[in-house]
């Protein structure tokens, strides 16, 4: 997996030819992902909240899912790089016509778009469709059903290096339904390859994976015992279909063992932060003090979000046009 | 780059830029300009910036400008790996600015630098200098102060390097990795 | 009629598991059927004579599954390119599942089939007829006139029943006129829309798991519900080493049931998945490598009977899409035997226990004087040479379905000959 992860997304020199998942990318290209949206942090302050850096570039926000929010981020950051943005929400056009995959995508190519930002129910659909796209096409995944979402996991990054300055050392905790998270997925293997000390996930057995232990984390099933000392708590979305039914029997039984209060933060470190990807369920996964209060940092998630999907996009043309640059040499 | 040779040690250079200081300060006078706003270019000009604010005596922080997201080569050697945020302490509306580099050789970095600065906002006037002024314009763009202006071969490049010492290299244009910053530092 | 030629195959080496033959000997055809090993009788004038110096010679191969997709997706492939593929494998009889539209739930359409496949001339076609009508899952079909058009089994096929008291009414009423009972071993609800094995691989990946007691689950219910009505069953393409252990378990018992498993589940496992190859997408999934250790060794103690191609034609579309909206399946005919020799390369099986599996292990699950080069037998013979190695190229496929995760893979053993009572359907040089 790893190895033809890699060679799908990095060219001979490492440089990123598409985001699709974080398995197979090593500290050295995530880093670099992290530095240069460093670069990019300043550019939303400004008056002209704009970079001249992908001028001409047609990227096409291809939604198979609906999701306003992550389509805003990355049409935001796409045209704060001056690219030209599509947005293409497609369950509502092209596949109930039973147009396929493949179609959708070789008439976007016909209009010659540079890069594909993909959002599908499915995992894999992000590795399928940059396996299908033309050479010097980017795709960059922005969630394919629970396999990954790798521009969420690598703002969480940005956040904690942020707040705590280096990844070795830090003991974080991932909470809730890890076993349908694409989230999780990719802030698992983000936190590992950057070499945080431990990665923990915490939740009752129905909402993990078959095998969590194989992913590299330490599993807990006691929300106490799970956060204590941690320097990073992550909380998961839960969704509320599965609160009722054969995964858990109620919101109000899920919140009293694994919603984060101020009485259970108060184990973590003190200078802990909170994460979560948004939108919070409050009370159902965290008290609203502890989502508005002083340790949580899911505003700063939000906004750091912009500079990582301006970093990801610009990286992936840049190489994507040494590519092409390639090919016409 | 074995084939580098030292053009001038840090003391040379810092005589320079003691010469490049004079300048500006007359500069100034002479356009009555007061509290003007510095700007280095990443990463030799903030190099010299920080010895020219330091010399001059600016009230107003130094700022820094990282032309990575501005170069007019993004295509043909795509993202620069190592980029930094740029850091203007101060809107640069209706300020005067002083524009400081190492390098100033096809013009495409104060292009680009240009074009940073009026996105962050409209300053008054900009003063352009650099440590050295080579051949090979390809833009109408000249500096207003110099502190060298050496004879070149065309093949020949020349760069800072610092920060600590500082020194002028003067080589041949071979041996460059693809990756680098080269243009963007000797443009 | 044509009179059917006399045909001696000349100096193979002859493996006849069932009869415990394996040597270097010639082997006589009359009248579409096997005459004799050894020398021919002196009144014998062959019409012709094949070489098989350097070859093996064994009964033609039984492919207890094979989707066939004609009627209803002809797009997908044809009795007739299906058949020619099954032959150029040295399949000489095939089953082809119920999951047809219309969908064999009538004698009319067993008809149908078979009609097509007399046509066609490649291949003996045993329609397994389905458990119940449209494959709803809910009413019986109508098995006595199935067994009447010529179905000898009735299957389920790839569509679990979710309901117990059906499966126990189906078996009962199947065994009313001796017909066997074949079973896909699914719990539907534990597969719960997964498509692939349940394991650290589907964990990593992000994939929805169908865990190994889905399998289990199914197999000791069945076991259960075969002992309380006395059908007897045979279960279809087993995937885990767990439901392995529970048939060595249930043989010991005596009981009246059997098993095979498709021959890609003794070669891939869920590893292959990684990268989303759809290619790799079958149903029961790949599991682990200690599943297809346990399955090896299954087949080895003869456990597992049968092997199979489950063979399941696909056109590009099907596989065109992210890894879980594809089709499930493999296409398998073509590759059966060199994958099964494989086995013997890598020492799991010996060469006569590998045509075993091919040949007499499955006509004796169905009952069928088949598989087997005994005297007056059909003269169902396939001719193969153990020596020669090949690539599989999509576009060297005889099968109209391209989808195979073998595409590259060095094979051993080429068919050369395969001969259907007697008469050659497929030669090698055409």
């Amino acid at each position: 997996m790893s190895h033809s992860n890699r060679t799908l997304q990095l060219d001979e020199e490492q440089r990123l030819l598409h985001f699709l998942t974080i398995d197979g990318l090593g500290k050295e290209i995530l880093t670099e992902i992290l530095d240069t949206s460093e670069g990019f942090t300043g550019v939303s302050e400004r008056t002209i909240k704009k970079v001249p850096l992908c001028r001409g570039k047609v990227v096409a926000n291809l939604f198979f899912e609906n999701s306003t929010r992550t389509r805003t981020t990355f049409e935001l950051a796409a045209k704060r790089l001056s690219a030209d943005v599509l947005n293409l929400n497609i369950s509502a056009s092209a596949a109930s016509k039973g147009e396929t995959l493949l179609d959708t995508l070789h008439n976007l190519e016909a209009m010659h778009v540079d890069m594909f930002i993909v959002r599908h129910a499915s995992s894999g659909a992000a590795h399928f469709i940059a396996q299908h796209a033309d050479r010097g096409v980017g795709v960059i995944n922005a969630g394919d059903g629970r396999h990954a979402h790798p521009t969420q996991a690598m703002l969480d990054m940005f956040t904690i290096r942020r707040h705590k300055g280096e990844f070795v050392g830090l003991r974080v905790a991932i909470v809730g339904d890890i076993l349908h998270s694409r989230v999780a997925r990719s802030q698992i293997l983000a936190l590992n390859s950057l070499g945080v000390s431990e990665v923990r996930v915490v939740a009752p057995r129905t909402l993990l994976p078959s095998d969590a232990r194989s992913l590299g984390v330490h599993v807990y099933h006691d929300m106490e015992e799970g956060v204590r000392d941690v320097d990073v708590i992550i909380m998961l979305r839960l969704q509320k279909e599965r609160m009722q039914g054969t995964l858990l029997p109620s919101e109000h039984e899920y919140f009293s063992l694994f919603g984060l209060t101020e009485r259970r933060l108060a184990l973590a470190d003190s200078e802990a932060i909170v994460m979560h990807p948004g939108p919070i369920n409050r009370g159902v996964e965290m008290d609203s003090k502890v989502a508005d209060g002083a340790q949580s940092v899911i505003l700063q998630q939000v906004s750091y979000g912009i500079a990582i999907r301006m970093a990801v996009i610009s990286m992936v043309i840049g190489t994507q046009n040494l590519r092409m640059q390639e090919v016409a040499g | 780059m074995s084939n580098n040779k030292t053009l001038m040690d840090a003391e040379a250079v810092e005589s320079l830029v003691d010469i490049m200081a004079g300048k500006i300060w007359t500069l100034l006078n002479e356009r009555e300009i007061s509290n003007p706003l510095m700007i280095g270019i990443r990463t030799g000009g903030v190099w010299l910036a920080e010895m020219l604010h330091r010399e001059l005596g600016l009230e107003e922080s130094l700022g820094t400008l990282d032309i990575s997201f501005y170069r007019d080569d993004f295509t043909q050697i795509g993202m620069n790996p190592e980029v930094h945020p740029s850091d203007l302490p101060v809107p640069v509306d209706d300020r005067h600015i002083i524009l400081i580099d190492d390098v100033l050789h096809t013009g495409r970095t104060i292009r680009a630098a240009l074009n940073e600065i009026f996105d962050y906002g409209r300053p008054a006037s900009i003063i352009l200098a650099t440590l050295v002024d080579r051949s090979g314009r390809e833009l109408p763009i000249q500096p207003d102060i110099i502190g060298l202006h050496p004879e070149l071969e065309q093949d020949q490049h020349i760069t800072l390097i610092g920060p600590d010492p500082l020194g002028l290299v003067i080589g041949s244009k071979t041996n460059r990795s693809s990756r680098g910053d080269e243009q963007g530092k000797d443009a | 009629m044509k009179k059917k030629k006399d045909i001696s195959i000349l100096g193979g080496r002859v493996i006849d598991p069932a009869n415990g033959i394996d040597q270097l000997t010639d082997l006589h055809i009359t009248g579409g059927k096997i005459l004799c090993l050894g020398e021919a009788p002196n009144d014998f004038q062959p019409d012709y004579t094949i070489d098989a110096k350097d070859h093996i010679v064994c009964p033609g191969l039984i492919d207890l599954c094979a989707n066939l997709r004609e009627p209803g997706a002809e797009h997908k492939a044809t009795i007739a390119s299906e058949t020619l593929a099954a032959a150029s494998g040295g399949i000489t009889t095939l089953c082809c599942t119920p999951d047809t539209y219309p969908v064999i739930d009538s004698p009319a359409v067993v008809g149908q089939i078979r009609h097509k496949a007399r046509k066609a001339g490649f291949c003996r076609l045993l329609p397994q007829g389905a458990l119940t009508q449209a494959m709803d899952g809910e009413r019986l079909s109508e098995m006595a006139a199935l067994k009447a058009a010529g179905c000898i089994t009735v299957t389920n096929t790839y569509t679990p029943l979710a309901n117990t008291l059906v499966q126990r009414r189906a078996m009962e009423y199947a065994s009313t006129f001796d017909l066997l009972t074949v079973i896909r071993p699914e719990d539907q609800h534990l597969s719960n829309h997964g498509c692939v094995h349940e394991g650290k691989v589907a964990d990593r990946m992000g994939l929805p798991g169908i865990p190994e007691a889905a399998e289990t689950v199914a197999v000791a219910r069945d076991l259960a519900l075969a002992e309380t009505t006395g059908a007897v069953i045979h279960f279809h393409a087993l995937s885990s080493a767990s439901a392995a252990r529970t048939m060595a378990w249930a043989k010991r018992e005596g009981r009246q049931v059997s098993a095979d498993v498709a021959i890609h589940q003794l070669h891939l496992t869920e590893l292959d998945i990684e990268g989303f190859d759809a290619n790799f997408h079958v149903r029961p999934p790949l599991r682990n490598d200690s599943d297809r250790d346990g399955l090896r060794e299954a087949v080895a103690n003869n456990v597992i009977q049968a092997i199979c191609s489950d063979h399941q034609p696909h056109e590009a579309d099907a596989k065109s899409s992210p890894f879980p909206d594809t089709e499930p399946g493999i296409s398998g005919l073509e590759t059966l035997l060199p994958l099964t020799l494989k086995l013997v390369e890598q020492g799991v099986l010996d060469m006569s226990s590998a045509i075993a599996r091919l040949t007499c292990g499955p006509a004796d699950i169905l009952g069928l004087p088949l598989g087997r080069l005994t005297p007056k037998y059909a003269a169902d013979i396939c001719i193969f040479n153990p020596h020669k190695r090949w690539q599989v190229a999509s576009d060297k496929l005889l099968s109209a379905g391209k989808n195979s995760p073998f595409i590259g893979w060095e094979m051993p053993g080429r068919v050369t000959h395969t001969l259907l009572k007697g008469r050659l359907v497929y030669s090698e040089k055409g």
